[in-house]
């Protein structure tokens, strides 16, 4: 039986794939198929801007936007007379070239699939599906071993976290392993908060029994009965798979009592988290399972001593999770393979912002910045300049195009300035004003700051207001001075990481862009042409033929002049709406 | 002795094992300022006024809640933790009423006290906070939510030792508030006025009432007394004023205990030269009663005077 996977991630979700599988289904009964075709909805395949996408196995085509109105020709042509439906298939953006495979295509072309193998190619609603690709495995070869062997397996694969810091997931196990405590836990961090962000959600959409047995693995190694996952509330899919999947693992016996026979037993929770991004810092994290304000508190104590009600508690992202069952099957050996000395393995993206493809993309650690934004992303929208690329979320900073060449790993972008976070990945064009970005980021972490320390609730909130004022054009000498200076208290003295971090926005575009900054502050002018207030709209009487369009439209009535005769702009009572700019037929409006 | 021995300021000290930088540092009589720190009730760090200097770590570790270390070098008064702590006061000071000439707590505060030990007088950073109503709605407390600092020691006053959980944090990054439930007021909500709050408060946040206008800490010659009403022992001050006690102020509960109402009126009652009318919670509101009904004295009264 052939098979058709159709994505049922969110993205494609939204773009109407439950229509598109309806459709399909009833075709394929109309045209008499259905004993051929066999229908699977997977997870996403991560090129959701391309969605909703159809692949036709074992052919491996691959259809982009299919709608509705789509399906009849994919079934009479592609189906019936075995000949693919070429409007439908993937354009490149570069050599404009249809392309059938998606194994052809750059963007997967490139990337190292394993974490997200699964993602889009098995049904994450059937446990079936996921132990034909030897799913559970890695527990059943986990369970054979005493539980150090299995904490130096991972030691030994060099896996570190996905969620963030990268501290070394084999010697957290360790510590939780050997902290005194009778009941001990595991915790899922899957809440999530980096805006773009979706790896993690996407994964266990996709392929929740990986995580799953991810978790167990760990429950297994620490000696934990009990385990957890937060996960946020808007993620209502992937709350659903989860469910699925942790009710047909406990019927099969992988989870629950006396996991496959032996007597390990471990039961797993789900929570479901308000969705405040401070809750992603573990002790906050804890605090909210337990029913508490979701606020950090002071480590030590390390939750690996007193987590969860005060037992040893390992908590680890999502990713790293799907992680460890391949390092089980696979070995330690080939995972410390992949990656670089210090960072193993492969770490997911969320590449977004001005790229040609945006989408999820794995790749082994180490590939360089430039690999992914100009081969895997097939490079800048519209070729225009690359500007920056925003690393890490909220807490990372911005690299310029002097650190295309850069490797991807841990130490190299903290070195330079950036973090891995959890992995957003926002490629800037030169229209992009950077102070506008750090004001973003700004803005964003003062609002999520859970107000409880003095330097974050307080030094955010002044850092922020000062960034306004200078893209408002009321910038001062001096402010960037108290910028740094305030950067380094808040830096040095915040009690959790959102704190801590939350200045490197500013201190890495200060480092790489400093006199965008000046020019805001000293001439009152944008570079880039993005802040609003300091832009100055000109009409250019050369040009300008005098035919009034502008001048009636003008909702500030800011333009004056008479028909026939070159119009002018009175700055004092625009109000930058720009739209004249759009109206003008002969492009005589110009902006400074 | 098991423990750790460290280095405060160039002076050695040896600690047990799970003693805070802050409690090492006091046996070596060093004061660091601390704001949010209170023994008697749950370590929280949240001030960080009291972030000290620890050679080879990158950030400033808050002192009451950090552990001495082996071998650990702290300082606690290098520029960096100055700069640090000058910075944080401006913070604190940015969205503060600096109306000190005519606040109660003026000469008991510690916001003013750190103001001056490190010279801050006046904040580089404009105000940022939308007005807060008074909350006026008692006749024992006044809750000033433009004088409070988000230190939680009365939210963990009120829930670790009263046990009654009616203050706590609200709303996030610059909005947080210390807010009765629902963010209704005092009056409204379940306060049995204990003034455990009160008594934690280390601004001009919460007032005692009784107080107002009676004179400032300084004019008084306060006399530490423990409430002899029942076993368990809290504190109070009488705070004189010319010989003459003008008022009875909450000085802190006994040890897992709530700290109760009636101990202090009837301290009030006793000592105070001229005792206030009494008011007691109904359920239309406030109202002024007798002493023996404030201190629920009318059975055992009636019984010693039958009418
Ligand atoms: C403000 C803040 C937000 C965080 N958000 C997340 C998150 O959404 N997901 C996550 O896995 N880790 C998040 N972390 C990191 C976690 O606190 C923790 O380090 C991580 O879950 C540990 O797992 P790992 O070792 O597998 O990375 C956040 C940290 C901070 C300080
Ligand atoms: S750093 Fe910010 S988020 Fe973290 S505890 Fe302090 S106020 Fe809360
Ligand atoms: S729309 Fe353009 S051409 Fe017409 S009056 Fe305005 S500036 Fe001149
Ligand atoms: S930008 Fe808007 S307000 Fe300014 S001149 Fe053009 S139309 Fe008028
Ligand atoms: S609370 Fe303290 S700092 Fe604030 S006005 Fe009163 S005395 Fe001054
Ligand atoms: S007076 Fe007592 S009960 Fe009322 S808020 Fe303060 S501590 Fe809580
Ligand atoms: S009211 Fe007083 S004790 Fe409570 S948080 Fe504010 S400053 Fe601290
Ligand atoms: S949701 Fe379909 S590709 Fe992402
Ligand atoms: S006193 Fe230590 S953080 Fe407030």
């Amino acid at each position: 039986m052939r098979r058709i996977l159709v994505c049922a991630g969110t993205g494609c979700v939204a773009s109407h794939s439950r229509q598109v599988t309806a459709r399909l289904k009833a075709a394929l009964h109309a045209h008499h198929l259905e004993d051929k075709f066999q229908v699977d909805n997977t997870g996403c395949h991560g090129f959701c801007e391309q969605g909703p996408l159809v692949i036709i196995e074992p052919e491996e085509i691959l259809y982009c936007r299919v709608q509705e109105e789509d399906v009849e020709a994919i079934v009479t042509e592609h189906l019936e007379q075995g000949r693919p439906v070429e409007r439908l298939l993937y354009q490149d953006p570069v050599t404009k070239e249809k392309i059938a495979t998606y194994n052809q295509i750059n963007f997967y072309r490139q990337q190292s699939r394993h974490v997200l193998k699964n993602c889009g190619h098995i049904n994450p609603e059937n446990i079936d599906a996921y132990l034909a690709v030897e799913g559970y495995q890695g527990l059943q070869k986990a369970l054979a071993l005493p539980r150090e062997e299995v904490i130096n397996i991972i030691k030994q694969a060099g896996l570190r976290g996905r969620g963030g810091a990268g501290f070394p997931t084999g010697l957290k196990w360790e510590y939780t392993f050997k902290a005194p405590g009778d009941r001990k836990y595991v915790v899922c961090n899957a809440d999530e908060g980096d805006p773009g962000a979706f790896m993690d959600r996407s994964v266990l959409e996709g392929d929740p029994h990986a995580v799953l047995e991810g978790m167990l693995i760990a429950a297994y190694a620490i000696g934990a009965q009990e385990g957890y996952i937060y996960v946020r509330a808007e993620y209502p899919l992937a709350v659903q798979r989860l469910r699925i999947a942790l009710a047909q693992a406990r019927e099969r016996g992988f989870c629950g009592e006396h996991i496959l026979g032996t007597d390990f037993s471990c039961d797993l929770h789900i929570r479901e988290g308000a969705g405040a991004f401070v809750c992603g810092e573990e002790t906050a994290l804890l605090a909210s399972i337990q029913g508490e304000r979701g606020m950090p508190r002071p480590r030590p104590p390390f939750p690996a001593r007193q987590g969860l009600w005060g037992q040893p508690t390992n908590i680890n992202n999502v990713e790293t999770y799907a992680n460890v069952p391949l390092i089980l099957r696979r070995g330690a050996g080939w995972y410390a393979s992949l990656g670089t000395a210090k960072s193993k393995g492969t770490k997911i993206f969320a590449l977004t912002g001005k790229v040609k493809n945006t989408g999820l993309v794995e790749v082994p650690m180490g590939i360089t910045l430039r690999e992914i934004i100009f081969n895997i992303g097939g490079g800048i929208l519209e070729d225009r300049g690359f500007k920056a690329v925003q690393i890490g979320g909220p807490s990372g900073g911005c690299l310029p195009a002097e650190h295309l060449d850069l490797p991807v790993d841990y130490d190299s972008l903290t070195a330079a300035g950036a973090m891995m976070g959890s992995g957003g990945l926002v490629v800037m064009d030169d229209s992009t004003c950077m102070v506008e970005v750090a004001r973003f980021f700004l803005n964003f972490t003062q609002a999520e700051s859970c107000g409880k320390c003095t330097p974050c609730r307080e030094g955010i909130q002044q850092m922020l207001a000062i960034l306004t004022r200078i893209t408002r054009g009321q910038g001062r000498e001096g402010d960037l001075e108290q910028l740094e200076q305030l950067a380094r208290v808040i830096k040095g003295t915040a009690l959790c990481g959102l704190g801590q971090t939350a200045p490197n926005p500013v201190l890495s575009t200060l480092r790489y862009f400093r006199a965008e900054y000046e020019a805001h502050i000293r001439d009152h002018r944008c570079p880039a042409k993005s802040c609003r207030d300091l832009l100055a709209y000109h009409i250019d009487p050369e040009k300008c033929n005098g035919c009034t369009r502008c001048r009636r439209r003008c909702p500030a009535g800011a333009i004056s002049g008479e028909a026939k005769k070159p119009h002018t702009i009175n700055l004092e009572l625009c109000a930058r709406c720009g739209t004249c700019l759009d109206l003008c037929r002969p492009k005589a409006i110009y902006v400074e | 002795m098991p423990g750790v021995s460290l280095t405060i300021n160039d002076q050695k000290i040896r600690v047990p094992a799970g003693t805070t930088i802050l409690e090492a540092a006091k046996e070596l009589n060093i004061a660091i300022p601390t704001l949010c720190h209170d023994k008697r009730l749950s370590p929280f760090g949240a001030c960080r006024l009291c972030v000290v200097e620890v050679q080879g770590r990158k950030n400033l570790p808050a002192a009451c809640v950090t552990p001495a270390e082996e071998g650990m070098n702290v300082l606690t008064e290098s520029p960096a933790v100055v700069e640090a702590r000058r910075t944080i006061i401006e913070l604190l000071l940015a969205n503060h009423p600096l109306d000190c000439l005519t606040c109660e707590k003026s000469g008991n505060c510690r916001l003013q006290d750190y103001a001056y030990r490190y010279g801050v007088k006046k904040t580089p950073f404009e105000g940022t906070r939308d007005p807060l109503p008074l909350d006026d709605s008692n006749p024992f407390i006044i809750r000033d939510p433009h004088k409070c600092i988000l230190c939680g020691k009365c939210v963990r006053a009120c829930q670790e030792i009263r046990g009654q959980a009616v203050l706590g944090f609200a709303f996030r990054g610059p909005a947080t508030r210390i807010v009765p439930p629902l963010d209704t007021s005092l009056g409204e909500s379940d306060c049995v006025f204990c003034q455990n709050c009160v008594a934690v408060c280390p601004t001009g946040a919460l007032r005692d009432k009784y107080l107002a206008g009676k004179g400032r800490w300084w004019e008084f010659q306060p006399e530490s007394v423990t409430c002899p009403f029942c076993a368990n022992g809290c504190h109070f001050y009488l705070l004189r004023k010319g010989g003459k006690v003008v008022a009875v102020a909450a000085g802190g509960a006994a040890p897992g205990r709530p700290m109760c109402l009636r101990g202090r009126l009837a301290l009030t009652l006793i000592f105070c030269e001229e005792p206030p009318q009494p008011q007691i919670k109904t359920e239309k509101g406030f109202a002024a009663v007798s002493w023996t009904e404030a201190l629920g004295l009318e059975e055992l009264a009636g019984k010693l005077w039958p009418k």
